[in-house]
């Protein structure tokens, strides 16, 4: 028997496989399908200080290896996210769950993260300073890195649970950005959310989203995941949450190889409902075939020495 | 919802550029009409939605236009070839307040789910219309079909060369009926809005990205809040909408 469990900041779990935040709802759709308690945890729907219905449709355009998305922080406010989706939650998921926090000003994550501390089914929180698809706030305070530590700091002040910084790959040095948030308090680092693009409608000439840019995912930025998680591992302290185009138990491994203490799975979820349990279903075998015992063994393995 | 591999029976085109597409195995998912089915196209990342045009026991029907990437290679796709599948998305249409004599209303993508519609009314003993809205006289398709089973088929052309000159809502205005049905574009669905004499349901078409309510790519504002349409709807009645 190979042993898949993991540790987040003192907390364990049975399995590193974590739905991505915005591809899994609020989890309690899924569990329709089937029983997803076999998931580590799961990472909500980004919650912001008040309700937002968030970009126009379309908002979400196939591309070569994945898609590009613009919802735009779609959510019911945190007031809504606690008092209804995570009861919902937690009649059907029985673990500790991320919390997924956005916000358009500094202030606006302090109260939204504060509120969601004292949820007792939040295991940690995950604060989005990366979203590319609204136009002020999330990705703004992603891509400086004293602004990263701002958002860190103020977080920090009114939680006392584990802050995992959720970072954005469209700067241009994400290990300073991790550094500024490790220094700055965070528990743990989240990377990558999505990466900035566009598709445009031969027909219409115009571009197909709404919101002309969206933020690509899939397996075709898997590369430039691993890569900065590998490069972010070498820098910082803390553990990180890989995630980028993970869609089998073979990705899973890769990224703990580069680096991850757990790894998040996203637009896979898009494609398909299963896509998580069919992951978690295969990595005993995975481990198996490339002699791995112990995955908590492997993290970092791909560096030398 | 059902994930299952479904196989190719016959993929046929019934006119220029539209396939039937019927495909056997287990669509048990599969419980009202209006619902819909996501096929997984190879070599593309998302999965298709199409609405449900006809089912039975073990096979369902599904009627599509071939317009991007995607519905080409559907369309090149084989008898014999495995389709992975979702089953049974969406709400569908309820058939219990369509009273005594429900109307159709569809314009050319949104004519195929009339088919099981009209199958399920007229099994409740319920006499149906239909007013089907097309371009030209080469665009027909399911007319026949939906008058084989008993429908009072009338159409709409917009160059004249069948049926009444003009929209769907021009054939509309003479009709007797206690409720009605449509799916089709959006300018359509504002004309029978304007035109319709009672409450009726709309199928809405979105692009999505999940079509089981995860990721919130095609949610649209009601006046009840926002709605996904993939997983709330794709149907909604005439007074959920806004308009």
């Amino acid at each position: 028997m190979v042993n898949t469990s993991v540790t987040l900041c003192g907390i364990e779990l049975t399995n590193p496989v974590i739905p991505a935040s915005g591809t899994f709802g609020y989890g309690h759709e899924f569990a329709d399908y089937y029983d997803i308690n076999i998931l580590g945890s799961l990472s909500t729907k980004g919650a912001t200080r008040e309700p937002r219905f968030g970009n126009p449709t379309p908002r979400i355009a196939e591309c070569a290896g994945g898609m590009l998305n613009s919802v735009g922080l779609q959510n019911p406010g945190v007031d809504a996210v606690i008092s209804e989706e995570l009861p919902k939650l937690a009649r059907v998921f029985h673990k500790p769950v991320l919390a997924n926090v956005c916000g358009f000003s500094v202030d606006d994550y302090a109260r939204s993260a504060a509120k969601l501390d004292k949820v007792p089914q939040v295991g940690w929180l995950e604060i989005n300073i990366s979203c590319p698809n609204v136009h002020s706030g999330g990705m703004s305070f992603g891509t400086d890195p004293s602004a990263a530590a701002t958002v860190t700091k103020a977080v920090k002040t009114v939680t006392t649970k584990p802050v995992f910084m959720k970072l954005t790959p469209n700067v241009t040095d994400i290990v300073s950005i991790a550094k500024a948030c490790e220094d700055a308090g965070a528990d743990g680092i989240s990377l990558i959310n999505t990466l900035m693009g566009m598709s445009i409608d031969l027909r219409t000439r115009r571009p197909v989203l709404a919101n002309t840019t969206g933020g690509l995912s899939g397996p075709a930025v898997k590369p430039v995941a691993l890569r900065m998680v590998y490069q972010v591992y070498e820098a910082v302290s803390i553990p990180i949450i890989g995630m980028g185009g993970v869609a089998t138990a073979g990705d899973v491994l890769e990224f703990m190889l580069a680096g991850a203490a757990a790894v998040e799975v996203g637009a896979a979820n898009v494609a398909d409902p299963l896509a998580c349990k069919k992951i978690i279903d295969n990595l005993p075998a995975a481990m198996t075939r490339y002699g791995i015992n112990d995955l908590k063994e492997i993290i970092g393995g791909a560096h030398h020495g | 919802m059902k994930q299952t591999t479904l196989m190719v029976y016959k993929n046929n085109p019934i006119i220029g550029g539209v396939y039937k597409l019927l495909l056997t195995g287990d669509v048990s998912a599969i419980e009202r009409p209006g619902q819909f089915v996501e096929l997984a196209v190879p070599g593309h990342f998302l999965r298709r939605p199409f609405s449900v045009c006809d089912w039975d026991r073990d096979s369902v029907t599904v009627v599509y236009r071939t317009i991007g990437g995607g519905t080409k290679r559907l369309a090149a796709m084989m008898p014999g070839e495995g389709v992975n599948a979702l089953t049974g998305l969406g709400n569908g249409f309820d058939t219990s307040v369509s009273g005594d004599r429900p109307l159709l209303i569809a314009g050319g993508s949104g004519v195929p789910m009339m088919l099981c519609l009209a199958k399920k009314l007229l099994s409740e003993g319920k006499t149906v219309t239909a007013v089907l809205g097309y371009r030209t006289a080469s665009d027909i398709f399911l007319a026949d079909d939906l008058r084989y089973l008993g429908v009072d088929v009338r159409l709409t052309t917009e160059d004249g060369s069948a049926g009444v000159r003009g929209m769907v809502t021009d054939a509309m205005t003479d009709l007797d009926y206690t409720y009605f049905y449509t799916c089709g574009p959006e300018a359509m669905f504002r004309a029978v809005n304007a035109a319709a004499k009672t409450s009726g349901q709309f199928s809405l078409e979105a692009r999505m990205g999940c079509g089981y309510g995860a990721c919130m790519g095609c949610t649209i504002e009601t006046k009840n809040g926002p709605k996904r349409v993939c997983k709330d709807g794709p149907v909604f009645t005439r007074e959920d909408l806004l308009w």
